[in-house]
């Protein structure tokens, strides 16, 4: 026997789930580069990372996605954040650990992670 | 890994389901395992996107990568370059999405563009099979208001003001229609939903049964409460047996959840649904047949008045909407009635479901304001006529609609304009004809439909179909007269405006508009004895041009019926009077020797 | 009862709110076409010859379904409501067989008197004159023949709605759609009746009940042959109908000067086996009252009933009077006293009735209907109709036919066994005998009003020598149900039960003459036949079964009493249940 509250409580459950369908303008897109030689590399791990800490973390905003080779193979690892009206941020060498900390600093405080980003790296 | 980040959406409606979705939907689940991404990825099976020319459809969220045309074969593909590498197989991409493959463009081509997807918004989109991914959409929000914060008047005022019209194809006023059955008195009152879909080339409803059935289940919910109803019946055609599984499930998911049955939601209001199936009868998609098939007798009308909203089921006050009606409610309560009609014309509110076919490249479900003209749906959105054959005319409505002509390809798709021009909005079902089609021969197909259906009760329908389409016939096969032209609109007048129900009452459309608008074609019929498409078999004649034909013998020696004769290397011929026209000599003819006019 | 204000054809009236078009513009004095009206049994609206013009109605309304309201203006004869019935009667009859010159309707078809009032010069449509006929001719009573079928389903509507049978149905649908039995198997395989009620309804030759003149006609000109024939009491009160007279004449004069110049030997009165069947179910009936015997009893005399009773209702076979029915007691009795008393050979007597009836055609060849000789009790049965073809044949002036009487040798009878025709009348027989036996009392009253009139189910109780007897009377198979269900479930008990198969008793019997939709549906024809019986009851002298002179001679002569050995061995039989669907189960042995 389900209450309205119940409804309720189902609907935002579930929202995170499906959160990857929706047409949202407003999510900050994570995309790591996953080409092969991304994956060499070892962006598999990096992903895993960004997306479990994210899920931990129930960000409700935050869509974790891969495309191929963004083109600078030597600094791969490499994870592009976009965010309406800011710039895009390019963070090169990432590792895991580094991704759990992106996750933190960079998403949920909004604070850039310069020194890991590929300005820096220059 | 406990976070998916990935969902893979397959279409699962009917069409895609025939070319073989379940088992890419099953494929994709043995290489996401054979990868390792079985846990990251998810695959979804929804209703249907609409786009059905180009089925099976594969979307890959986030990114909203619209694939088309998919094989079983092409799943490893997109599963160790898309879903594991990141890079999307472009040669599998809807062609007009861009480069990305993302989701806002994919809502900038012509298909989607023009289209506003209200009743159709979670097929495509979510499991009709899982009750939580509807709710997560917001499936039963609606009727939590509407129980908890709204009066019964005060719901049928909303839906009244939203201006929402039957979508079965009478649009009459839904609001209204609820207002007379909540005045009847109760306390036994029925809410009935019309899933019988019988026009021929329609699926509107079929899809939205199989895509996104709780939306229904909602809307009834909510219809009784608006009466004062506690039991309703969904009457579906046999032939819809995904709709039925669909339906089923999800009616069990929702008792499950106490949001169908006893006390929903706690508030002390009982809704019981149950699903009746059809057998086959056109006719039961008629109001009160429909009625009378539920209570076990042979489907056939009754008169009116009494009017179902007073006297209907069991000869208790019943409402009967049609599914797409109700696929629109839930998302009016929920965004208000202005959000609905702000769209649309001055009379004719809100969005409607057309399925589109025919002679026309984008086959499918598209969903539009109402005051689309047919020229956006048919050059915009539909794509054009294949291999750049001329527009000639739309048939709307069905086999209760008429035909509009290329020169009134202008006419805003509404009810009132439609009844303007002599056809009628119907169900949607939307089928385009182009230069090749003989416009007779659509009328009598039509018209031969609607004789095989008519229950046999009322002489006008009975017999005056009949011998409409004996009249039909006569011409198609080169027997007619300028007089049985006379006749035949006579009796289709007679027809239309004699008969006991809608059926009748429509089953003369096509002939009519077509008389109409083509008044020449059916005159070349009956004056020419020529039927200037080629389509009528009686009129046209098989001929072997004497200055092409070298005597192989090719054609005589496939000829079924031994219509041709010729010496070897001699011109050849057919005899008319065997001659079946069946085709094979032109097939078997290699220098283009034989022709038809 | 709330009345309403409308104009018809211009003429203000005042109608009861809850009418229809059809019975406003009827009080108005205009009559509406109709084919598929029957009122109360099927108001359907499906055939469009009733079409009328409503002022501010969405086209043509149908006028028999279609209710009035205050203010309404009906034109019942505009141009559009004249052409939308003639382009609808045009389509009907291009889907008719036309045999109208030998049709057995031939000028008391309602479709040919619509396309004749509708001056149907020309049907454009089908080949009307070259179909082919298409009958059905399974039982005994019935020829069924859809090439003249209009699918009114006025048919249907009885045999469901009244008859409680529902054996017959539309098969198919659209412009195929025709009237069958269930999967399209024939009468005799499914639970028909043979009430023949379907038949008084139908408005063309679709149905019509077997012809057995020819059989007649040959016994006539058979100079072997002893041929009688005796009149069931209902035939008098109608036969007139067939020449014209007004509905509830009494023709019995006329009748049987008709039946003498056919050329039968004797012409006696059915109505005399009827007075023989109060004093054997009398009998039986206080035998069973006063020894524990299985009550209520209930009447035998209608073989529709009977065969209602052991189809659908076997549980009461054990009620049932073990009397056979007047008709067959008067064969029995032909073959064997009247045989005796003219020193005939059985053999040679042809024993013919007349009767409103079309079950009697199952009735006399059922099993147990033969106790002289192993001889059929009865030889042939003709209904009211096929007298009156026979009497049309001989070119009798009806108008100049003297009133005669019946020969005396079996002609003289009481008023009792003449209201035998009408609802009640079998009870009213019953009483008036058994009450008088029970008490030992003369009757002060002979009129026992409360088991007289139409309707369906009607209940009484009697003081009699102080026993309260509680009666009940049933006509027509759907109230039969009722009051067998009632007391199936102990609802009501009762020590005497009447059921008579048809609607109204024998007077609307499936054989009885032919009244089209616009009379039936305006008129009670069957209060005014029943009329005809009582009447000629109330004038009689002799009104009890028992006081009848020919009737206590045949017991002292012949029969020795009620009840006797003799007597059970001629004019008593036997039942047994039946399968409603014989058909089903020979496919089940087959199988």
């Amino acid at each position: 026997m389900k209450t309205i509250e119940d409804l309720q409580k189902i609907r935002e459950e579930m929202q995170s789930k499906i959160s990857l369908r929706k047409d949202d303008g407003d999510s900050i897109r994570v995309v790591v580069g996953m080409a092969t030689c991304g994956i060499a590399a070892g962006a598999r791990p990096v992903l895993e990372a960004l997306v479990d800490e994210v899920g931990r973390r129930q960000l409700k905003n935050v869509i974790v996605t891969q495309t191929g080779c963004i083109g600078v193979c030597r600094l791969e690892p490499i994870v592009e954040v976009f965010e309406k009206d800011k710039e895009k941020v390019t963070y090169v060498k990432m590792d895991p650990e580094m991704a759990r900390t992106l996750v933190s600093e960079h998403l949920v405080n909004g604070r850039v992670v310069q020194a890991w980003t590929i300005g820096a790296s220059e | 890994m406990n976070f998916v980040r990935s969902h893979v959406l397959v279409c699962g409606g009917t069409g895609c389901t025939a070319s073989k979705s379940p088992e890419i939907i099953a494929e994709f689940n043995t290489q996401l395992k054979n990868c390792g991404l079985d846990s990251e990825v998810r695959v979804v099976q929804t209703g249907c996107f609409g786009l059905c020319a180009l089925g099976p459809i594969v979307v890959v969220y986030p990114e909203g990568t619209y694939y088309a045309q998919i094989k079983v074969e092409d799943v490893k593909t997109i599963v160790e370059e898309h879903l594991l590498k990141g890079r999307i197989v472009q040669d599998f991409l809807f062609k007009e999405a861009d480069a990305h493959g993302v989701e806002q463009s994919l809502n900038n081509t012509d298909f989607y563009l023009k289209q506003h997807r209200i009743a159709l918004r979670n097929c495509g989109v979510i499991n009709p099979e899982e009750i939580d991914e509807a709710i997560a959409f917001d499936a039963y929000k609606a009727l939590g208001t509407c129980l908890t914060e709204k009066t019964p008047q005060e719901v049928i005022e909303i839906i009244t003001e939203s201006g929402l019209r039957g979508r079965g194809g009478a649009g009459f006023p839904t609001g209204i229609k609820w207002k007379f059955a909540a005045a009847s008195p109760g306390p036994v009152k029925y809410v009935c939903c019309n899933a019988d879909e019988g026009d021929p080339g329609a699926f509107m409803d079929r899809s939205v049964l199989e895509g996104d059935p709780h939306a229904i289940l909602e809307a009834m919910a909510i219809a009784g409460y608006a009466i004062g109803a506690n039991q309703g019946y969904i009457y579906i055609r046999a032939e819809y047996p995904l709709a039925v599984k669909r339906l089923k499930i999800a009616i069990e998911q929702a008792k499950e959840y106490g949001l169908i049955g006893k006390n929903i939601l706690g508030t002390g209001f009982d809704f019981d649904l149950e699903i009746r199936l059809g057998a086959g009868a056109f006719v039961c998609g008629e109001e009160t047949a429909l009625m009378t098939s539920i209570e076990g007798h042979r489907g056939e009308p009754r008169p009116r008045p009494p009017f179902p909203a007073v006297k209907g089921l069991f000869q208790k006050p019943t409402i009967l909407n049609n599914v797409e009606t109700y696929a629109n409610i839930a998302w009016i309560i929920n965004n208000g009635p202005a959000a609905f009609n702000c769209m649309g014309t001055e009379k004719s509110k809100g969005t409607k479901v057309f399925a589109l076919g025919g002679k026309i490249k984008n086959t499918g479900l598209v969903e539009i304001p109402m005051g689309t003209t047919l020229r956006e749906v048919v050059e915009d959105i539909g794509g054009g006529c294949p291999g750049g054959k001329k527009f000639k005319a739309a048939q709307t409505g069905g086999p209760s609609g008429g035909c509009i002509p290329a020169s009134l390809i202008d006419t805003p798709l509404d009810y009132e304009s439609m009844a303007a021009i002599g056809s009628i909005i119907g169900s949607g079902g939307l089928i385009v004809m182009d230069e090749d089609n003989c416009i007779v021969d659509i009328a009598k197909f039509f018209l031969q439909f609607t004789m095989d259906e008519s229950c046999g009760k009322c002489s006008p329908c009975r017999i005056g179909t009949k011998r409409m389409y004996e009249i039909l016939d006569k011409i198609t096969q080169g027997k007619g007269t300028l007089e049985d032209l006379d006749i035949l609109e006579e009796l289709a007048l007679h027809v239309k405006e004699n008969s006991l129900c809608g059926l009748g009452q429509t089953a003369p459309n096509p002939v009519l508009s077509t008389l109409r608008y083509f008044r020449d074609e059916y005159e070349a019929h009956v004056v020419d004895k020529k039927c200037p498409t080629g389509v009528c078999k009686g009129l046209v004649e098989y001929k072997i041009l004497s200055d092409k034909c070298i005597g192989c013998t090719a054609c005589a020696r496939v000829c079924p019926v031994d219509a041709i004769s010729g010496k070897v290397k001699e011109v050849h011929s057919i005899d008319p009077s065997l001659c079946i026209k069946c085709g094979s000599c032109i097939a078997a003819c290699k220098f283009g020797a034989i022709i038809v006019e | 009862m709330s009345t309403v204000k409308v104009k018809v054809n211009g003429m203000q009236i005042e109608c009861p709110s809850d009418a229809t078009v059809l019975e406003a513009a009827r009080q108005a004095g205009f009559r509406i076409p109709t084919l598929c009206y029957l009122k109360d049994i099927n108001e359907i609206g499906a055939c469009r010859m009733c079409l009328t013009e409503v002022k501010g109605a969405k086209g043509l309304v149908a006028a028999c379904v279609y209710p009035v309201a205050e203010g309404m203006e009906i034109n019942t004869n505009s141009q559009k409501a004249y052409d939308a019935r003639k382009r609808t009667l045009e389509l009907i009859l291009s889907n008719h067989r036309m045999e109208c010159l030998t049709c057995v309707r031939n000028q008391s078809c309602e479709l040919q008197a619509l396309a004749e009032e509708y001056g149907m010069e020309e049907v454009r449509f089908g080949t009307p004159k070259e179909m082919q006929p298409d009958i059905e001719q399974s039982t005994p009573h019935l020829i069924r023949d859809n090439s003249k079928c209009i699918l009114c389903r006025r048919c249907v509507a009885v045999c469901k709605n009244l008859q409680h049978a529902a054996v017959i149905g539309p098969n198919d649908r659209g412009f195929s759609t025709h009237i069958g039995s269930a999967f399209d198997r024939d009468l005799g395989e499914v639970a028909c009746i043979n009430c023949g009620q379907c038949i008084n309804v139908c408005p063309t030759g679709a149905l019509t009940e077997v012809d057995s003149t020819y059989k007649v006609w040959e016994a006539l000109a058979d100079p072997k042959k002893h041929v009688v024939v005796g009149t069931a009491p209902a035939v008098r009160a109608t036969l007139g109908e067939e020449f014209g007279d007004p509905i509830g004449t009494n023709a019995q004069g006329k009748m049987v000067a008709a039946l003498h110049r056919l050329g039968f030997d004797g012409v006696f009165d059915v109505d005399v086996t009827a007075d023989l069947t109060i004093l054997e179910e009398g009998t039986e009936f206080i035998h069973r009252l006063q020894n524990g015997g299985t009550l209520p009893l209930i009447t035998s005399c209608s073989p529709g009933w009977i065969r209602f009773c052991e189809q659908y209702y076997p549980e009461f076979i054990p009620n049932l009077s073990s009397c056979k029915s007047p008709q067959q007691m008067f064969g029995a009795m032909m073959k064997s006293y009247y045989a005796d008393k003219l020193g005939l050979n059985p053999e040679d007597v042809f024993v013919v009735t007349v009767m409103p009836c079309t079950a009697k055609k199952f009735e006399i060849r059922r099993d147990d209907q033969s106790a002289v000789n192993g001889l059929w009790d009865m030889d042939e049965t003709i209904t009211t109709r096929e007298l009156a073809r026979m009497i049309r044949k001989t070119g009798m002036d009806w108008s100049a036919l003297p009133e005669e009487d019946f020969d005396p040798d079996f002609g003289e009878f009481s008023g009792a066994a003449v209201i035998f025709g009408a609802s009640g009348g079998v009870m009213e027989a019953a009483l008036r005998t058994v009450v008088e036996i029970l008490t030992g009392e003369e009757l002060a009253k002979l009129d026992f009003v409360d088991v007289r009139g139409m309707e369906g189910i009607k209940e009484a109780s009697y003081d009699v020598a102080g026993t309260l007897v509680k009666v009940a009377v049933a006509s027509g198979m759907e109230n039969a149900a009722k009051l067998l269900d009632k007391i199936k479930a102990g609802e009501a008990e009762y020590h005497f039960v009447e059921i008579m198969g048809c609607p109204g008793g024998c007077i609307n019997g499936g054989g009885q003459p032919i009244q089209p939709g616009n009379v039936r549906n305006f008129v009670d024809i069957q209060t005014l036949r029943a009329g005809a019986l009582y009447s000629e009851d109330a004038l009689m002298k002799m009104r009890k079964s028992h006081e009848v002179p020919l009737i206590k001679k045949i017991y002292s002569d012949y029969l020795g009493e009620p009840g006797s050995h003799r007597a059970h061995e001629l004019l008593h039989t036997s039942y047994k249940a039946s399968p409603k669907y014989p058909g089903l189960e020979a496919d089940k042995k087959k199988n």
